[in-house]
């Protein structure tokens, strides 16, 4: 009986985790696996233990040369991303202007959009007007959806910044461009990093509308896509592991930064 | 020290015209960069879909606006089978992400405690690392001869699912249910995050509240956390039930031919057959019915919370 | 004597609507160099965006303001000679309390901060914090960071919104003295937003009460409460007791009024309100004004006394006072004051009380007013 209980008072608890569990196992599979020595083309099968796959990172043909494009591709739609939409997110918290239902259902609509659906008519769009398919358009389309999200992270930032302080920072004879580098821009700063994390994140991952796009450049994910018919490397799972490990640091360290600057109430 | 109330005029001063709204066109000018890139390559894309669904031609001869509805038609009776599946799966996928991702949801936001941070680090980090890697896993998690499989098939539990047409034979990959799965995996945090959002903002004084005034700790979630959650579930339901519905990479990868979504055919008409006008006439037909649910949502919950 | 007026604050016809909404009524203003003036009023009032229009932070639909010769209307704030303490004092997070209070001068250009800094620090009685961020100090430090990040720019006019309002009561009293006796030290125009009535009698040598955009009443603090005129006024500053009278005759300087069966006298040049004969006045007088005798002791109330009289309702021993509410044909609920001396102990409720005053101490009010203006505000302040 006192077991039923403890059960139901820590359903909640239980399930949370199996769901947690359901979340992760695939991120330990994947890393598991990057140890593995796979006997045929494929690394599904557990064979035996080696590091062989660590010790050789790039030892695939062509895959460090689609993780160098993912790289330029997703530095530079983060930084286009991160500008345009850091402006928006602005435009949206400090001013009033019209159409703002309209506005705001622009930016809203690629975030709901299937992939799909927007990586075919970009392609609609490119053959029409006669574009080389490649590194540009790739990038062109990265920008495009990675800009709503920008404009969310820096949305909330902006958001819950206290307006009074860029009024202070006027009163005390700061002209608008002082206020905006000396008051604005560091108190935002944490929003506009996020915005740019998630923007360099989601750039980098990104299949769908990049293997619409890409004409014969081949990126990451258009390389592990290939493989799943070739066959996969270990290399990949080391790959993905590093990531893994990558993003965990990166999402711990900036949250840490996030709660320190939390005491001081923006 | 007397103030005086009204100020006699020393000299006559100038009649002044109203005084100058400054920066009225600030805002104007910070939209315009990113709204126009969005207007040229998300807005206008649409707009040339719409045109190439109606055009005729080949690759060789070239394509011509000419106004062939009969694709839609065409388009639409041969493929509504992988309309339908991707509504069946997307929507099995929708419900499971809120069963599995709710709990979970609910534990960070009032269980978790010193935990917090670091339970959100394991949902948010693997979100980060690439999907297509994570979902080949999922090839090696339902591998015929591996463990889970193995377990299912002692526990009998695939014999049920084949009778539901979820399964076939003793197999898990290369069915519907591998297929949700991936989904589901994939699309979790969607609904975890605008979940949390939600149930965060909720003060917990609320329950307390609540078993004050005699209700059970399940009362209080039907009568007060649910209903307040609600912007979260509306939001998360949208945002994990539309990108499914287009989705191809896990049904490809984790599924058959017999798990083709319409996602997988839009790909293959684009890409390999290359027959454009039935392509993009798919595509619009995907996206019109995205546009209404999304129109629906906007119309009961305004725009001002979208973004 | 030549007054230096650079000082001055003058507004003139200054108003602001948004869109039909009007904030703030077409109003005339001066504030005279050095001194301290209060805009006290309800939240809503207007005063806060009065206060706005003078540092630039918020744009005028109509009117100029000038401080001293130099007209700032169309200048942004950072242009303008003035310096404000915000009510949520507004500090940056990012910055320490030294650079929080060099940052103005720095703006301006000035290169060696350092010295004046420090001085302003002591002067507010911060020396150690300097180096501090501000989530680290409490909210009575935050607050002389905010006056001294202000006051260090030399600000032809301070202006102040409600900066006491998120300190404890204790502390607000201190501070109130603070800034009172800095004004005095630093001879500059303090311009004081308040809501809180006692605050801006003790600090201000000039009040302004502002309501629903307009200015009612601009005066000395005493001015203010001994010689309303207006109810809301009246009834905002503290309590008074207002009786519905008719004008009967006029007896030398002196107006004789009629209300519920008995006669009241009142100082003509106390009288605000149009006094025809058969007119109706409203007849205001203050409840420590008022004088409580025994219905017994009737008859050795001095000659020339208002006098009303009444049951008690209710009585509220306060300490330093009792307070009495009581029954009258002349007034529903007339409140007294009286000062603890001696307890007559046949004062209980359901006793028979006359009630009287010296005429000098009566006002009279516009009937036309509401004669519940500005009692509602204080109600929910009291709560």
């Amino acid at each position: 009986m006192p077991f039923v209980n403890w059960l139901k008072r820590h359903l909640v608890v239980i399930a949370g985790l199996v769901t947690l569990g359901y979340l992760l196992l695939p991120n330990v599979v994947v890393t598991v696996f990057s140890f593995n020595k796979p006997k045929g083309r494929f690394n599904y099968q557990w064979q035996q233990f080696s590091t062989d796959a660590w010790k050789d990172p790039c030892g695939v043909a062509d895959m460090c040369g689609s993780l160098s494009i993912s790289l330029q591709i997703a530095l530079w739609a983060t930084v286009g991303a991160t500008l345009l939409g850091t402006m928006i997110a602005f435009a949206l918290v400090r001013y009033r202007f019209r159409a703002r239902g309209t506005v705001n259902s622009l930016i809203f609509l690629p975030m709901a959009m299937p992939e799909v659906v927007m990586a075919a008519s970009l392609l609609t769009l490119f053959l029409n007007l006669g574009a080389q398919l490649g590194f540009w358009t790739i990038l062109i389309a990265h920008i495009m959806f990675c800009l709503s999200f920008v404009v969310v992270a820096v949305k909330a930032r902006v958001m819950s910044m206290d307006p009074r302080l860029e009024q202070a920072a006027q009163d005390l004879y700061a002209g608008p461009v002082q206020t905006f580098l000396r008051v604005t821009l560091p108190i935002a700063a944490p929003g506009i990093a996020a915005g740019a994390l998630l923007s360099f994140a989601l750039s980098f991952d990104d299949f769908i509308i990049t293997n619409f796009n890409a004409g014969s450049t081949v990126t990451f994910p258009m390389f592990v896509w290939g493989s799943a018919q070739r066959g996969t490397p270990v290399q990949i799972n080391v790959i993905g592991t590093a990531m893994f490990l990558v993003a965990v640091l990166l999402v711990l360290s900036s949250m840490l930064i996030g709660n320190r600057r939390n005491k001081q109430k923006a | 020290m007397a103030a005086v109330t009204e100020a006699p005029p020393l000299a006559p001063v100038p009649e002044k015209k109203p005084p100058r709204k400054r920066g009225r066109l600030v805002p104007y000018w910070l939209l315009l960069p990113g709204l126009l890139w969005l207007i040229i390559f998300f807005a206008l894309p649409m707009i040339y879909q719409a045109s190439t669904s109606v055009q005729t031609g080949s690759l060789e001869e070239g394509y011509k606006v000419t106004w062939h509805f009969i694709t839609y038609w065409d388009a639409l009776s041969e493929y509504w089978p992988q309309f339908l599946r991707s509504v069946l799966y997307a929507a099995a996928a929708t419900i499971l992400c809120l069963v599995l991702g709710y709990p979970l949801a609910y534990l960070i936001a009032f269980r978790a405690g010193r935990w917090r941070n670091l339970i959100m680090v394991l949902v948010i980090a693997p979100f980060f690392t690439s999907f297509l890697i994570r979902t080949l896993a999922w090839k090696t998690i339902l591998a015929d001869s591996g463990p889970v499989v193995s377990t299912l098939n002692t526990l009998h539990v695939l014999d049920v699912t084949n009778w539901l047409g979820w399964t076939s034979g003793d197999r898990v990959l290369a069915t519907p249910l591998a297929v949700v799965c991936g989904l589901t995996y994939n699309f979790l945090p969607f609904m975890i995050l605008p979940l949390y959002t939600s149930l965060e903002r909720i003060d917990g004084r609320l329950h307390e509240a609540a078993g004050d005034l005699y209700a059970k700790p399940w009362t209080t979630f039907r009568k007060v956390t649910f209903p307040l959650s609600m912007p979260g579930v509306v939001s998360g339901t949208l945002l994990t039930f539309i990108p499914a519905a287009g989705d191809y990479v896990n049904a490809e990868l984790l599924g058959s031919t017999d798990t083709r979504m319409i996602g997988n055919v839009i790909q293959t008409q684009f890409l390999r057959i290359l027959d454009y006008p039935t392509a993009a006439a798919l595509s619009f037909i995907l996206m019109a019915a995205i546009l209404l649910m999304v129109t629906i949502y906007i119309r009961r919950s305004g725009t001002e919370d979208l973004v | 004597m030549t007054k230096d007026t650079s000082g001055d604050v003058r507004l003139s016809g200054i108003s602001k609507t948004y869109g039909s909404f009007t904030a703030v009524h077409p109003l005339d203003l001066t504030v005279p160099q050095g001194s301290f003036f209060a805009l006290l009023g309800a939240s809503g009032c207007g005063k806060t965006t009065t206060l706005r229009m003078i540092a630039g932070l918020e744009e005028l639909s109509s009117g100029t303001v000038f401080l001293g010769d130099l007209e700032v209307t169309n200048l942004p704030p950072y242009k303008r000679p003035v310096n404000t303490v915000f009510q949520s004092y507004a500090l940056f997070p990012h910055l320490d309390i030294f650079e929080n209070v060099a940052f103005g001068l720095r703006r301006r250009g000035i290169k060696s901060v350092k010295k004046q800094v420090e001085d302003m620090l002591e002067l507010v009685q911060l020396g150690e914090q300097a180096r501090k961020k501000p989530h680290q100090l409490s909210g009575g430090q935050q607050q002389r960071v905010a006056v001294a990040r202000a006051l260090i720019n030399s600000p032809k006019v301070l202006l102040l919104d409600e900066p006491l309002g998120a300190l404890d009561l204790k502390l607000r009293r201190q501070m109130q003295l603070e800034l009172k006796r800095i004004q005095t030290e630093v001879g500059i125009t303090f311009v004081h937003v308040t809501h809180d009535q006692e605050e801006a009698m003790t600090m201000a040598d000039t009040v302004a009460v502002m309501n629903a955009g307009r200015v009612e009443q601009l005066g000395s603090p005493a001015d203010l409460y001994e010689n309303p005129n207006t109810t809301f006024v009246a009834n905002f500053l503290g309590t008074s007791n207002l009786i519905e009278a008719e004008v009967d005759t006029k007896s030398g300087d002196d107006i004789v009024l009629k209300a519920g069966g008995g006669k009241l006298v009142l100082p003509g040049a106390r009288c605000s309100a149009p006094t025809t004969t058969g007119g109706k006045v409203l007849v205001g007088v203050r409840p420590e004004k008022i004088s409580l005798a025994h219905a017994d002791e009737a008859g050795e109330i001095p000659e020339g006394r208002n006098r009303i009289t009444g049951k008690i309702a209710d009585s509220s021993f306060i300490g330093v006072s009792t307070q009495y509410v009581i029954d009258s044909p002349v007034c529903p609920e007339f409140e007294v004051y009286a000062q603890n001396i001696d307890r007559d102990a046949r004062l209980v409720p359901g006793a028979e009380v006359v009630l009287h005053w010296n005429p000098a101490h009566t006002f009279g009010l516009d009937a036309a007013q509401d004669i519940d203006a500005g009692v509602a505000e204080v109600e929910e302040e009291a709560a």
